[in-house]
């Protein structure tokens, strides 16, 4: 942060508590951002001459007399395309050794798209994922999170997703970040011969938590360049966004929020929106697609956190393991795009909602009969069929190791019910079973 | 002489101001931010402070900056040309808006100033009227948009002169009227309302006695919801409540269809502003847009105008309804705007009630279902506003504040259930659960035998009733087993799997099944239970399954197809021979 003329400054703090400071001031205006004994932190409150300031990296260490510096604005992202293959820090600081970027200079979490001027999202984006592209296929302007124990390899997932899908930026929010999977980050998109497209924003386990409070608006502002200005088409990837949502949780304890559910402040719903609702088809062909990461307690979907974001987001890739198979699904009851209407049997083959629905339906069966042998009934034909089928079904196409064309997938579904199933079991309207039926029966 | 203040506190979008004069509760005030006019609203008055909730973002603003009060609380602006708009929550034109961007302190005007109307008097020299009377209409659309004398006018007023028919604008003077003292009052086509409060300006306000017919089966057969009448849909996400709310709104028997988007996804906006302007309104062959408006809050939008856009759409309503049209209030979801009172009810540091909601929320919630209702106005004609709200439960949880508070206001209950909406059975709505407190009305059953047939209620209550041994007997066979338990269990499980997939599940996504007219409700219906009398012989629950299975595949095609169309009676022949088989 540059040093400016006539800069405020106070040496005499009134209060201090983990993740803010108090002091009197004068001229300061809302949401302005500051220094305190050279940590960054921004207004928060205002009530008269007394001012609450948070402090990004906590307050460890500072003393009543701490030199506090007003830089009279919000905080702020230099765009411009310098920012192209650049790693860096929740204040939008390089971290890559490289220069300082050039450019307008915009405030982050700036306003909103009028909804009136957004177009319906239409484009497809393929991931050669079968789980995804087959059963809830993503749509660019689209938000959804992948909901995940943090078992699960959710970094390794998004990645990929975002490596094949055809974007011209991708941009990386990473919030509380284990430093491997950071560098794993950085060699993947190395490695993919990407970096050029690439942007990233990164907060790291080991720095402070509160500074990830920054990190999705700064991905976001940087969206909203290339989508708005360049009308690009730009993929966001936030991970995870449990974490940021725990930033928001300590700084709402320490101003003494009454806190709502799961001990989550009562605006948790509007601060996850805000975030989100970036995801945006805009008029002249620029677009935010939003893929997050929400990691889960066990699966719990009712936790504030994942229960907010299904309600904001447009559906949600639910990763568990499959018992069977032993292998990363991607699970076809839980998980749902709520865009895929808009694609399907439009921009795929026709047969591509009927197969989709069988499969799923048929998976169902399975799940009934595994059920029924666990409650010691016997099996008829069926439900024996259908259990083999299970199998096949989520190592071929649920499994997130398949990276295959749409058209593979509906043929490899086509074949598997041939395999284990009759015409007359499939439900699928008798013109497309005609055409695609890949058995003899 | 207008109060004027000066910022002295700010968390968020709560502003405190020092004021040198009289305030009043929800007063309006603007504050000025290096020129940028941000709109806010007096939430609470302590000696020389007035907290303001700020409809825009704070960012910026500074203790010392300047406000001036306005005088009057949020108002919505009433006249012709509101229909087919698309509104943000305080009434700002979305569609005049300049830029991609919403910029804070950018305001436009709800209605088009320039555009000339076809007006035709109604009320004549010398008529005695009061507030609401109507004075003459012009064509807003296809519907008679009728002129009003203004709701805030009290007492009796002489129609001193009405313009005569011919072509105006809505700032015209189109009537004289003279009140008690003599003096003269100008009436144009455009008036200004207080949204928080009712518009009462009605003879009466009778129980409802007639059904609004929406054709979601589930709801017209099972629950129907009354002409005037409140119903609420809580479920978790995922569930389908959007898909149903839109269901509602295309196929509603409504003149005019208010749709508040209050802090959900922008995306469903969209997809109303691109779908309803093709959509055709089978009653009318009108497009569904025109007789539809859009109030839309969405979520990333000011928090604080999530509350005024319900209050705003409500007001919009009203005013429709003393026009004596059926209107039809949907609000997506309500439990968004309870968050927003949450937001200011926390940074103002009140005392929290459960889950921190306001203590008040209840009162809230059930003053504003209140403000629906059919209406007998002053002229002996009827009007309407039927409202149904959604409810998104923390977790799908129906325990909690907002689900509980809105339960005793609403008399229409549809529980979508995540098990239904994990099995596809769409819509979701709980059959067991969901009830319609109108089918005890005794004036609502009256309506229906005639509507539809003498003894209807009875029918429901019998499907009903069928559905509720059907859960019993499948929860029996799920514990002991399909050998476990006598063959009239799977016979009851069957008949009551008779009625979900015929009757109770519709396919919101097919162009035939996504309406079901009352007739062919009625018709379905009796013939579902036809087969549910019957007593059937089966050898073994696997011929009774195979044998429900194959009526369910025939009656379901009979949905897919035309009413009485040859495609139908083939497929009904089919369904009676296999019936007469057994």
């Amino acid at each position: 942060m540059t040093n400016k003329a006539f800069q405020r400054i106070y040496t005499q703090l009134e209060a201090i508590t983990k993740a803010t400071v108090s002091l009197k001031a004068q001229g300061v205006s809302n949401d302005e951002l500051a220094t305190v004994a050279g940590r960054l932190a921004q207004v928060v409150k205002i009530k008269g001459d007394l001012i609450t300031l948070q402090v990004f990296s906590g307050t460890d260490g500072i003393a009543t007399d701490a030199e506090v510096i007003f830089f009279g604005e919000p905080p702020a992202l230099n765009v411009s395309d310098e920012l192209s293959g650049r790693f860096f820090n929740a204040y939008g600081e390089p971290i890559d050794n490289g220069p300082k970027v050039e450019g307008e200079r915009r405030y982050i979490g700036g306003p909103s798209v009028n909804p009136y001027k957004r177009r319906q999202p239409s484009q497809l984006i393929p991931t050669g994922i079968a789980g995804i592209d087959l059963n809830n296929t993503l749509v660019s302007g689209q938000k959804i999170p992948f909901f995940a124990d943090p078992d699960q390899p959710y970094n390794q997932v998004m990645a990929s997703v975002a490596l094949r899908a055809d974007v011209d930026k991708i941009i990386l929010g990473g919030m509380g970040l284990s430093n491997d999977d950071y560098l794993y980050f950085k060699q993947m998109f190395e490695n993919a011969g990407a970096l050029d497209k690439i942007i990233s924003f990164v907060n790291t386990t080991d720095q402070p938590p509160v500074e990830r409070l920054l990190i999705p608006d700064m991905a976001l502002t940087a969206a909203e360049y290339f989508a708005v200005d360049k009308n690009q088409k730009v993929l966001v990837l936030l991970t995870d966004m449990t974490l940021y949502a725990d930033a928001l949780c300590i700084v709402s304890n320490r101003m003494d929020q009454i806190p709502s559910k799961d001990s989550m402040p009562g605006s948790l719903y509007s601060d996850l929106a805000k975030i989100y609702e970036k995801a945006v088809q805009l008029p002249d062909g620029g677009s935010i697609t939003i893929i997050a990461v929400t990691t889960l307690n066990n699966g719990d979907i009712t936790h504030a956190i994942p229960d907010n974001t299904g309600y904001i987001t447009e559906g949600q890739l639910y990763l568990r393991t499959d018992t069977d198979t032993g292998k990363v699904i991607i699970d076809p009851f839980r998980s749902l795009s709520r865009l895929k209407q808009l694609v399907i049997g439009k921009q795929t083959r026709e047969d591509h909602s009927q197969v989709m629905n069988t499969g799923v339906r048929l998976y169902a069966d399975a799940a009934n009969a595994k059920t029924k042998l666990e409650n010691g009934f016997d099996l008829s034909d069926y439900d024996m069929r259908c259990l083999n089928y299970a199998k096949d079904y989520s190592n071929r196409l649920l499994a997130i190791d398949v990276n295959i064309k749409i058209e593979e997938m509906l043929d490899t579904a086509w074949e598997l019910f041939a395999k284990h199933f009759k015409k007359a079991e499939l439900g699928i309207k008798q013109e497309l079973v005609d055409k695609y039926w890949k058995g003899n029966d | 002489m207008t109060t004027k203040g000066k910022v002295t506190g700010i968390t968020s979008n709560l502003v405190t101001i020092e004021v040198d004069g009289p305030v009043a509760q929800n007063e309006i005030c603007l504050i000025d931010l290096e020129g940028v006019k941000l709109m806010a609203e007096v939430i609470k008055v302590t000696g020389k402070n007035a907290f303001v909730q700020v409809y825009e973002s704070t960012r910026g603003l500074k203790t010392g900056d300047k406000a001036e009060f306005q005088g009057y609380m949020l108002e919505a602006t009433l006249g012709p040309g509101i229909l087919s708009s698309n509104y943000d929550g305080l009434q700002n034109n979305l569609s005049t808006m300049k830029g991609v961007f919403l910029e804070r302190g950018e305001y436009t005007s709800p209605l088009d100033t320039e555009k000339q109307w076809d007006f035709t008097p109604i009320a004549k020299e010398g008529d005695i009227v009061s507030a609401a009377d109507w004075l003459g209409e012009v064509k807003e659309g296809w519907l008679p948009h009728k002129i009003m004398v203004p709701f805030s006018f009290k007492g009796k007023y002489t129609v001193k002169s009405v313009a005569s028919a011919g072509q105006y604008r809505i700032n015209d003077t189109i009537a004289v009227v003279t009140d008690d003292s003599g003096d003269d009052h100008n009436i144009t086509m455009v008036q200004k309302w207080p949204v928080k409060v009712a518009i009462t300006a009605y003879k009466e306000k009778p129980r409802p006695y007639r059904v609004m017919e929406t054709g979601v089966r589930i709801i017209d057969t099972l629950n129907p919801i009354a002409e005037g009448g409140t119903g609420f849909i809580p479920g978790p996400f995922g569930c389908g409540k959007t898909v149903l709310q839109h269901a509602i709104a295309k196929q509603g028997e409504a003149d005019v269809i208010i749709m508040a988007a209050c802090g959900e996804r922008a995306n469903e906006v969209v997809e109303i502003f691109t779908e309803f302007p093709e959509l055709v309104d089978p009653r009318t062959g009108r497009k569904l847009m025109e007789r539809t408006t859009i109030i839309c809050n969405t979520s990333n939008m000011p928090v604080a105008a999530r509350e005024a856009s319900v209050y705003t759409a409500m007001t919009i309503g009203e005013y429709y309804r003393a026009m004596g049209l059926k209107v039809l209030l949907l609000a997506d979801s309500t439990s968004r705007w309870a968050q927003a009172l949450r937001e200011m009810s926390n940074r103002m540091e009140e005392l929290p009630g459960a889950d921190a909601f306001p203590v008040d929320l209840p009162a809230i919630i059930s003053n504003f279902y209140a403000r629906a209702g059919i209406v007998t106005l002053n002229n002996g004609k009827t009007g309407s506003v039927t409202f149904i709200g959604t409810v998104s439960p923390a977790g799908g949880n129906l325990k909690e504040p907002v689900t509980e508070s809105t339960k005793k206001a609403a008399r229409c209950f549809y529980a979508l259930s995540q098990n239904r909406a994990d099995r596809k059975r769409y819509p979701a709505v709980d059959p067991i659960d969901s009830y319609s407190k109108y089918l005890e009305y005794p004036e609502i059953i009256e309506y229906l035998q005639k509507r539809v047939e003498s003894g209807w209620v009875d029918k429901v209550n019998k499907a009903k009733n069928i559905i509720k041994q059907g859960k019993e007997s499948f929860e029996q066979i799920n514990i002991l087993g399909d050998d476990g338990v006598p063959m009239e269990y799977h016979e009851r499980y069957w008949k009551s799997e008779l009625i979900d997939f015929i009757i109770l599940q519709q396919d919101a996504f097919d162009d035939i099944d996504a309406s079901t007219p009352m007739e062919r409700q009625e018709f379905m219906l009796t013939k579902v239970l036809e087969i549910c009398d019957r007593k059937f012989d089966f050898d073994g629950f696997e011929e009774c399954n195979a044998y429900f299975k194959e009526i369910i595949n025939i009656m379901r095609q009979m949905n897919y197809s035309e009413f009485n169309s040859d495609k139908f009676k083939g497929y009904l022949e089919q369904l009676n021979n296999k019936i007469n088989q057994q």
